[in-house]
């Protein structure tokens, strides 16, 4: 049976008394919000902290507030469900309905909270395994060891960034807010996340994510996400595709964002993607050619539960399908 | 070597009656559940996650018990499969499944029990694609799905006469 290491429990009701246990408690302490992502590693060895920090009983972070002028601001405590459920989300931000709805399955969605996926845990073949399947190949960079297993000459963990919701938000222009015991900072989440499995993002231990600020998309905008997986439900992201696209009124593209992930630490921006769909009239063969910017720029290594190969192949054909979904209602 | 931390006392409010007991801060809700309260028709399966086989409804929602701590869920309404029947009268949805053969080993069961009737709670004429994706989180390893699906339907269609008679 998998049981959790034994640690103290310490549930927070605000977000300064979350600060300051974590504070008080340094290294030894992790915050937990849905606990979908923590637990599981915690029962496999990957985190044995000494205190947990509870955050789920902060309720002022479970709000979804969306003004026209400003955009939408999100708790980071609301839960993938609410996100799916929620009709400002749904009509001016769908792809990140559509990448909240395919986040693990129903119950991972009642539990599991936007700002946990956003913060989720770097994955690899070689680090989601059990404590004795880890010691017998010599641990990894990522945990206990010194040596990436993925590619050997390495100097930074290569596990890779799998959350659904974070591409998506890249495409949307996030600004996340981060609290810590010197108090509140803001960083757009091209800064947030970090090339490197280790320390895939620069909150600090003693900071929790609070909210998550999305500017209004421009007229004209439309977006998509499409993940890679080898069940309908249920699985990470093998690779994942969001866009973002804006036209004008005479149908010219005036702004385009691809953002990939699940083939690196941090999502990864195809900016000379987005370059060939500008100042076009979007249609499928500029799209093929967008689509081949993909296909270059995206490098999936051997640590995911599909080939290399296959998720290179891949990259082209989940670009182009993701890119024909906001290219279809134009014409 | 550390020490385990102490036990907390609480009150856990399951299937409507409240029972007052002492566990570990780090003990999952599951645990509890089974070797606290004896509730045993709750299941360990894969325990990371993966399975649904845990699945409790906890303030009216279905959650993984095997990642929820038992002292997250005081203060909160727990219900298990024990739960469904009232007075040995089995639940519709427990009824359907038994007629149909939708239990094979049985081991799924509960949690897709649970799932099942957390969704017709909310819609009594759920299409086989609304069933499918309410019971998405759930493995049968006898691979009984189609009978699951089938019941689902039938007991929906049971509790809708019910009502409109």
């Amino acid at each position: 049976m998998l049981r959790l290491p034994a640690f103290e429990f310490q549930p927070a009701r605000s977000v300064d008394e979350a600060v300051t246990l974590l504070g008080e408690h340094g290294d030894d302490a992790l915050p937990v919000a849905g606990g979908t992502d923590l637990y599981a590693n915690m029962k496999l060895g990957l985190f044995a902290p000494r205190v947990v920090v509870g955050l789920r009983s902060i309720t002022a972070l479970r709000s979804i507030r969306f003004d026209p002028q400003h955009g939408l601001r999100i708790g980071a405590l609301c839960s993938l469900d609410a996100i799916v459920r929620e009709p400002a989300v749904a009509e001016h931000y769908p792809a990140l309905a559509q990448a909240a709805a395919m986040v693990g399955t129903p119950e991972i969605r009642n539990m599991g909270t936007i700002g946990g996926n956003l913060c989720l845990e770097t994955r690899c073949n070689y680090f989601n395994q059990s404590a004795e399947w880890r010691k017998a190949m010599g641990y990894c960079l990522k945990r206990d060891g010194n040596l990436c297993r993925v590619a050997l000459h390495s100097d930074t963990c290569k596990a890779i960034n799998a959350s659904d919701t974070a591409p998506v938000m890249h495409a949307y222009d996030a600004r996340l807010s981060l609290v810590g015991p010197r108090g509140e900072r803001t960083v757009n989440i091209r800064e947030f996340y970090q090339n490197d499995g280790a320390h895939a993002n620069v909150k600090r231990a003693d900071e929790i994510l609070t909210e998550i600020a999305l500017p209004l998309p421009a007229r004209g905008t439309r977006s998509s996400y499409r993940k890679l997986r080898l069940r309908k439900a249920f699985d990470f992201p093998l690779l994942g595709v969001a866009v973002a696209v804006a036209t004008d009124a005479g149908g010219s593209c005036t702004q385009a964002r691809i953002v990939l992930n699940a083939v690196g630490s941090a999502p990864l921006e195809v900016e000379a993607a987005g370059a060939i769909l500008l100042g076009t009239h979007l249609g499928e063969e500029i799209a093929a050619d967008a689509a081949e910017e993909v296909f270059k720029a995206g490098k999936p290594l051997e640590n995911a539960n599909a080939s290399l190969l296959y998720r290179k192949r891949m990259l082209r054909v989940i670009a182009q399908r993701t890119l024909e979904d906001v290219i279809a209602p134009l014409r | 070597m550390s020490i385990a931390p102490s036990k907390i006392l609480a009150t856990l409010r399951v299937n409507g009656r409240d029972a007052t007991l002492a566990f570990h801060p780090h003990a999952t809700l599951l645990e509890v559940l089974r070797e606290e309260l004896r509730l045993t028709g709750t299941k360990h399966g894969c325990e990371l996650g993966q399975c649904g086989a845990c699945t409790v409804i906890v303030d009216g929602t279905p959650v993984l018990s095997c990642l929820t701590l038992a002292a997250e869920a005081i203060g909160r309404s727990v219900e298990t499969v024990e739960g469904l029947a009232v007075d040995g009268t089995l639940h519709p949805v427990q009824r359907a499944f038994l007629e149909l053969g939708a239990a094979q080993c049985g081991y799924c069961t509960p949690g897709f029990l649970n799932a099942a009737v957390h969704l017709l709670e909310k819609n009594l004429e759920p299409s086989e694609a609304e069933i499918r994706d309410a019971l998405a989180g759930h493995l049968c390893r006898c691979t009984g799905y189609t009978k699951i699906v089938e019941a689902v339907a039938l007991a929906g269609r049971r509790m809708r006469a019910s009502i409109d008679g």
